[in-house]
């Protein structure tokens, strides 16, 4: 296919890439992103991070307008898609419709919203538009309760501690970031929180929300501002109504193709099987998006017919900390710390992930370690005193 | 009026303008030039904007950063002695002409 109409549903980081990846591989057809937001594709890890301090939207943008122009890309925002027909191959959008030959999802996710009383005092950091409420409400708060201690919670916290607030943070489950790190990982970035000042409940559900603050494990939080950060889910239900197979994400193969073969999905919306393990996946990840645009494009533009097989990396600041992780562990996976703080995760004997902070050293190295869904044993692991270079490719 | 000009493996340059305080990175998304990835989109996060900087232009574009060189060490293509991560090349007027060069391969 090079000449057929492709239209891209999300004109977020991934959406926008797929464009973008289309282009440069040499696709001449048509192609249309659309999205719901009223701005230019911008980043959104920032956001949570030096947007708050800085307050630039401009050094988020993507790409600027001329680039759509330029690259001959119809790009629709503030347009919210309503329906999906793969019968017809059209997409309903509140001023329209649109014919595709290929549709790409690249829906992404949105708030968990807990069905805790008075939720609507807090604000959610999700988009621009949320983040720009929260930098404005931040300037005349002294105090703010971050509901929820993973990566977004936590950045946040960071970023208020750093600018004089008084913080605190609950967090449902034992640990911090229990979803997606080690529990020696959990460890250390609670101290790290702690020292700055922070204050750091666990095992603290939140009853209530109000505008004095929050009610968690039956005591009161005071707090000028309420941050929900609780998780997210993907948008799924567009999909789901079109009749396309679900399982925690839009469910594709190894391709990125869904059910329907004239429709792929990317990013955070896709649940895709683990190139390491075959299991499917569903990854809140830039690096994942931006792979998944890379495989769509050359299939699309070349017809390749390559697997996804790329190693999944996170990172997250949080203060003067950056955190990074390559690889993808489950909770219950074996953590072992090496003596200058990287943590070895295992899955059975293989090797799930690495994490790391302020180390990029260690985490490009574990980063070609997995490379291609290589699973490297514990074994090998630990006859090299969990080191990485000697084992290397 | 700041230009800047990539060269890809093959030869073929692209000479576009750029925005002071842009970086190298941010001025390539900007104009489509191909061989700039940035994944992380600029947070020294991943090692997908390696150039390798004109040998003219080395002292200008001033010195790695702290972790830069780590990163570039495991990056997809060799690391050289004029290997930079393009989000760590902030663009001034005195970077005008800058000539950068792009790698095989970003990630």
């Amino acid at each position: 296919m090079t000449s057929g109409r492709i239209v891209i549903v999300g004109a977020g980081q991934g959406g926008l890439q797929a464009a973008v990846c289309l282009r440069q591989e040499g696709y001449l057809g048509p192609i249309t992103l659309i999205g719901s937001e009223n701005h230019l594709p911008y980043q959104r890890p920032p956001l949570s991070k030096a947007y708050l301090k800085t307050g630039q939207a401009d050094s988020l943008r993507l790409r600027p307008l001329s680039f759509f122009n330029d690259q001959n890309i119809t790009l629709l925002l503030g347009n919210a898609v309503t329906n999906i027909d793969p019968a017809t191959q059209q997409v309903a959008h509140c001023s329209g419709t649109l014919v595709y030959d290929h549709l790409i999802l690249a829906m992404g996710t949105r708030n968990l919203r807990p069905d805790i009383p008075g939720l609507e005092h807090a604000l959610d950091l999700r988009t621009l538009d949320d983040a720009e409420r929260l930098r404005l409400a931040m300037i005349d708060a002294h105090s703010v309760a971050v509901i929820g201690g993973g990566f977004i919670g936590l950045e946040f916290a960071a970023v208020a501690r750093g600018l004089g607030l008084q913080v605190t943070v609950a967090e449902a489950a034992p640990r911090l970031m229990a979803r997606v790190v080690s529990p020696q990982m959990s460890e250390h970035f609670l101290k790290l929180h702690r020292a700055m000042g922070t204050t750091i409940m666990l095992n603290a559900s939140v009853s209530q929300v109000n505008a004095k603050g929050i009610v968690a494990c039956g005591s009161t939080v005071k707090a000028d501002l309420v941050v929900l950060a609780a998780g997210v889910r993907p948008n799924t239900e567009l999909a789901q109504q079109a009749g396309l197979a679900i399982d925690n994400g839009v469910r594709t193969n190894a391709h990125l193709l869904t059910s329907d073969p004239a429709i792929s999905a990317i990013g955070d919306c896709a649940a895709f099987p683990d190139p390491a393990t075959g299991r499917l996946v569903r990854l809140e990840s830039v690096q994942a998006t931006t792979d998944h645009a890379r495989l769509i494009a050359r299939r699309l533009t070349k017809g390749s017919s390559d697997k996804y097989t790329s190693v999944p990396w996170f990172w997250s600041d949080q203060a003067e900390n950056k955190l990074q992780i390559a690889g993808f562990a489950t909770p219950g996976d074996v953590a072992i710390m090496r003596a200058d703080g990287a943590v070895f995760c295992f899955e059975g004997d293989y090797l799930s992930a690495v994490e790391t902070v302020n180390d990029p050293r260690t985490h490009m190295q574990a980063r070609q370690l997995l490379v291609g869904g290589a699973r490297p044993t514990r074994d090998i692991l630990d006859n090299q005193g969990y080191e990485i270079s000697p084992i290397q490719r | 009026m700041i230009k800047v000009t990539y060269i890809q493996p093959d030869g073929r340059e692209a000479t576009v303008k750029a925005r002071p305080g842009d970086s190298v990175m941010q001025t390539a998304l900007n104009n489509n030039v191909p061989g700039i990835i940035a994944e992380c989109g600029g947070s020294m996060a991943c090692a997908t904007c390696h150039v390798y900087v004109a040998e003219a232009w080395q002292t200008q574009a001033g010195a790695r950063k702290d972790g830069e060189e780590d990163m570039l060490d495991c990056a997809m293509s060799e690391m050289r002695d004029t290997s930079r991560l393009s989000c760590q090349i902030k663009l001034t007027e005195a970077l005008d002409g800058l000539r950068v060069y792009l790698p095989e391969e970003q990630g």
